[in-house]
This record gives structure tokens, sequence and C-alpha cells, in this order.
């Protein structure tokens, strides 16, 4: 299933975010990546340097739009200037696809600016999916939503965070963007075991991948974006893509961010699993 | 099939009280505050909608989120105004950040619109910057201009010899790119700023997790500027942002046309409130050409 409808039947390999130390590195020796991941927010900007920036790397690499501000399981009505923004990006950048988070971030018009988990609800499903396809049929454009890493769970849930995830995206008729990083904090932060997360999802609705580093402290994890992917995590992603075929995966390092080279690097190792850990049977673990 | 209004309602309230517990201020030692709004135990308030866990109680766990919140926003602004913050010390750039973020919580999808309300808040509530209030409202301006300047709307510029073929100038009517900001200051504020920038690092982009309020060496003391009436136009070109001063008739003129006055009336404004010498036609001449060659007028 490495291309499919949900990311518009692309094959993209492995990308990198694109973040602001490393501009200078990428437009001056202009290095090989499959494509760079955007987060949209950054440059919805009527103009200035960020979108000098971002149509440079244009005219080299493809990219791919993240959103962290969507909030697509607020009760707000949708943010009509949000939208009419991102849409001037997508065709902006001609993204084959756009993710943004399975989570709410703002009520009564106040933003937290955070990605806030859900109340696994079957009322919340059906709001979140009816908002998808609203931003969908505006849009034009196949959306993924990625699940979150969260800290706190709701005692109004009526069902697993997989259960919840797999209920939105086949009522919206969405695709997943899965954070393997993020399953891993949530399962040691909620006690489940992560591979039943992973095993019971629908796998032909993955349309890509995101890692990333974390940090544990004494009682919990955070996510924090900020260190290598760590072994339990690259365990993970090499059984997600047992089950879902090699899909475009992108490594997300948002703080501390080492040199260009050191987290290209990084993001390789994906592509080294993938294709070690390909010829294997698929068993649940 | 259409969401259960019932069930969306559960949502909305669930949403309001989450918001509720992780938007209010920190209590000492960051820790989310005991009581709830209506001063009964958050304990009690939290438990009734987070679970807790084998290792964290309900309010632990919503106090994580109450802490990011908290650390991402201070966070913008402590960026967004290194002028304001180096004024009045860092102690007291947080509790003014506290009560303004209180008062004015963000409003925008974007943190870039963070600070769009301090001049406002910090005119109705100037014991924040007393005594230097004055100097500190100039500052706020020139640093939210500067944002302003960075990605603000620019329109294809009009060139001197279309500006020239204009027409008739007690008609004309040139418009002033979106993102230029003129002002007049009671203080050189662009030195200082440029002094105050030019000694903090940039920081990297943070992740959405924000477990600690990042902390910064105290930098050394900047002297205060003394008052002295300039006038700026913060103004954007090849994409950097420039501060450019300009003889107060440049001011009154830029500000006059950004308003909407027409050309002619706009230099009659600045004939009228200074008295200008016999050259002063040529150096109109110059200031257009110059202000052009910048970029500064569309159509």
């Amino acid at each position: 299933m490495p291309a499919n409808r949900f990311n518009n039947f692309t094959n993209y390999g492995i990308g990198i975010g694109l973040r602001v130390p490393h501009y200078q590195h990428i437009l001056s020796r202009k290095p090989t990546v499959d494509w760079f991941e955007i987060i949209s927010e950054n440059f919805m900007v009527d103009a200035g340097r960020p979108l000098h920036v971002l149509d440079q790397i244009l005219e080299q690499y493809r990219v791919v739009q993240h959103g962290v501000a969507m909030y697509l399981g607020s009760t707000d009505g949708l943010d009509r200037e949000h939208l009419r923004r991102l849409k001037r990006l997508v065709k902006r950048t001609n993204t084959p696809w756009l993710s943004d988070h399975l989570c709410w971030g703002s009520v009564d018009g106040r933003y937290t600016h955070d990605l806030l988990p859900l109340p696994y609800t079957f009322a919340a499903a059906s709001h979140v999916a009816q908002r998808i396809r609203e931003v969908r049929d505006y849009l034009e454009v196949p959306i993924l939503v990625e699940n979150v890493s969260s800290y706190a769970e709701f005692c109004a849930s009526e069902m697993s965070e997989w259960e919840f995830l797999s209920e939105v995206v086949e009522k919206a008729d969405a695709g997943i963007l899965l954070d393997v990083n993020n399953i891993y904090v949530s399962s040691q932060n909620h006690n489940f075991n992560p591979y039943d997360y992973l095993n019971h999802i629908p796998h032909d609705r993955v349309g890509q991948v995101h890692i990333a580093g974390h940090s544990k402290f004494e009682k919990y994890i955070l996510d924090t974006h900020d260190h290598p992917v760590l072994d339990p995590v690259w365990k993970m992603y090499a059984h997600a893509t047992r089950l879902t075929g090699p899909t475009a995966t992108l490594l997300e390092w948002d703080d501390r961010i080492p040199s260009f080279d050191e987290v290209h690097c990084e993001a390789l190792k994906a592509g080294k699993f993938c294709k070690e850990l390909l010829p294997q049977t698929v068993q649940a673990v | 099939m259409q969401p259960d209004p019932r069930g969306v309602k559960k949502l909305r309230a669930i949403q309001r009280a989450f918001a509720t517990g992780i938007m209010r201020p920190l209590a000492s030692g960051h820790r989310m505050q005991s009581k709830w709004t209506d001063g009964t135990s958050s304990r009690r308030v939290v438990a009734e909608f987070i679970k807790p866990n084998d290792r964290l109680t309900s309010f632990e766990r919503l106090e994580i989120y109450n802490k990011q919140y908290w650390f991402r926003l201070l966070d913008s602004l402590h960026e967004d105004f290194p002028g304001l913050r180096t004024l009045i010390g860092e102690d007291r750039f947080y509790d003014l950040s506290v009560a303004y973020l209180t008062k004015h919580p963000s409003d925008s999808f974007t943190l870039r619109d963070l600070g769009r309300h301090l001049e406002k808040y910090l005119a109705k509530e100037p014991r924040w910057t007393a005594p230097h209030h004055a100097l500190a409202r100039d500052i706020v301006r020139l640093e939210w201009a500067h944002i302003v300047a960075f990605d603000g709307e620019a329109f294809p510029p009009l060139e001197i010899d279309a500006l020239l073929d204009g027409g008739d100038p007690a008609q004309l009517k040139l418009g002033v790119q979106p993102c230029i900001t003129f002002l007049a200051c009671a203080y050189p504020v662009d030195d200082f700023i440029l002094a105050v920038r030019r000694r903090e690092e940039p920081r990297g982009e943070a992740s959405n997790a924000m477990n600690e309020r990042i902390k910064r060496k105290a930098p050394k003391k900047l002297a205060r500027p003394r008052p002295e009436k300039i006038w700026l136009a913060v103004h954007r070109s090849n994409n950097a942002v420039y501060y450019k001063r300009l003889e107060e008739p440049a001011y009154l003129i830029c500000s006059a046309l950004q308003k909407g006055l027409p050309l002619q009336a706009a230099c009659e404004r600045a004939l009228r409130r200074r008295k200008t010498g016999p050259d002063f036609g040529a150096k109109l001449q110059g200031w257009f050409a110059q202000w052009a060659s910048f970029g500064w007028f569309y159509r």
C-alpha cells in the first residue's frame, strides 16, 4: 500500500521537516532529499521571507503540508480565515495530500495553541468526521488525520483511541497519518499495548507515517521531538511498515535541532528498516 | 450522518472545562491552581472529567497541559517583545505577560498575532511600565510594527515613472503597502531595539511539547534612551525588516497617504504643519523617488 488514494497515489519515500535552522544549508548545498514536510501555519502569511524561502524550496523539492491549527475536533465553527489561507497555500505548494491532527485546540474563540486530546465518544467521532469532510470539500485535496500523543484520558470515553481513530476515518473516508512515536508515548502514559493500536487500525488508509524522539520523565513521557528516534519506536515502525507496506515517512525534529546532516541521517534509517524488514512475514506482536 | 447535537453539546462542555483549567495562570512552583474558578476544589472538578492513572491524579494529568499552555505562550511573547522585556526586566515582563494573556487569550490560529492587543492593554494598565510608560509604548508599537513588516501583505509596487504619470495630484491616491507602519515616537527606540536584537540569539523552533519554562541568561543592561522625537517607517525590503528614520514632513505625508488622502492633500498637510524651506519641492521629489524605489506604493 505505498501509494493509495489518501496520499494521492504517490510514493514519496523518506522526508524531513523543513525547519528554519536548516534553510541556509538546504538553499546553498541543495542536498538530495525525497521530500520536505512544512508546517502549513508557518507559511500561511501574506508575504515576506517565509514565502520567499518556500518558493525557492518548491523550485527544487517536493513539499507536503502538515498543519497544527485546524483543530478538527473543536466545537467552534471552522475558522474560515484559516481555511482561506490554507487553500491559498495548497495552490502554491501543490501538496499531494494535507494532514492535521485528530485533536481540538480552541473553544469559544480562544486558542490554546496545543493539540488537545478528544474524549473517545461516538458523538465526537461523528462531529470530527463531518468537519473533515467539509475541509476536504473546500480544500480539494486528500486529508490525513494524525493521532496525537496525550497525557490525559476522559471519563466520557466510550472506546479505545485506535477504535476512535478508525471510527473517524471510516466515517469521513479520510486517510491516516500514523505517528508511531505518538502511539508509543500515549501507550506508556495510558498503559496500553502499542501493538494493539498498530494491529487494529485500517492499514489501507495509512498515507503517511511520522517518527520522532521523546523524553521520559518520572511519571510520564512527553512528546518533545528533540531526540533521535528511540529503539521501541523503531521496532514499532518496523511492525507498522510490515502492516501498511512502505509508506511515505517523515522524521520530526523540532527542538534542539542538530545539523541538517544529522537529522537527515536519522531519517534515512527508516529507509533501511523498510528494506530489511519487508521480506518478513506479517505477524501481530 | 449528522452528529448528534446533544453529543456535540457534551463535547463542548468538556472542552470548556478543559480550557478553563489549562488557561488559568499557574500557581507558585508552576503548579495548577488548587481552587477552581468557583472557589471549589480543582481536584474534585477535574476528577469529574479526567481519569487518573496508576502514577498521576486527574489534577496532575491536566496540570501537564496547564504548564504547556503557559510555557508556550509566554515563550512566544518573550521572543516577540525583547525591547519591552529589556526595559522593564525579565521578572516584571513575565508577570505582565501572564496578566496580559489572562485578559487577552489568543484569538487567532497563529501565535504571530499574540501581541496585537499589547499596546492597548498597556495604555489601560500603565502600572506595568511605570515610570517609563511613554518609552514602553513606543517600544511596543515598534516591536508590533516589526512583526507586521516581517510577513505583512504587500502588493506589486509602483515604479517612480508610473507614480509620476498618475494624473491630477489633487485626485491621485497612492496605496501604501499594508506591511509598512509609520510611527511618531518620543524616544529613539529604533536604536534601542536594534541594540537589543543584536545581543539576543534567535531562538530555534520549539516543539509542541513545552516541558519547562525556557531559561535564559539575564542580558547585560542597556542604557535607557533619552527623550528625542523621531519619525520612523518600519518597512520590508528584499525580505528584511528595516527601520527608516524620516523627517517630520515626510512622516506626515506618508501617514496621510496611508490614511487614504490624495497626494496633493497629503503634501499640503505636511506644509501646513511644518515650516519648509525653498528647496522643499526638490526634497519632496527626492523622497518620492526613494520611497518608490523601496516599493512603498501600489495602485
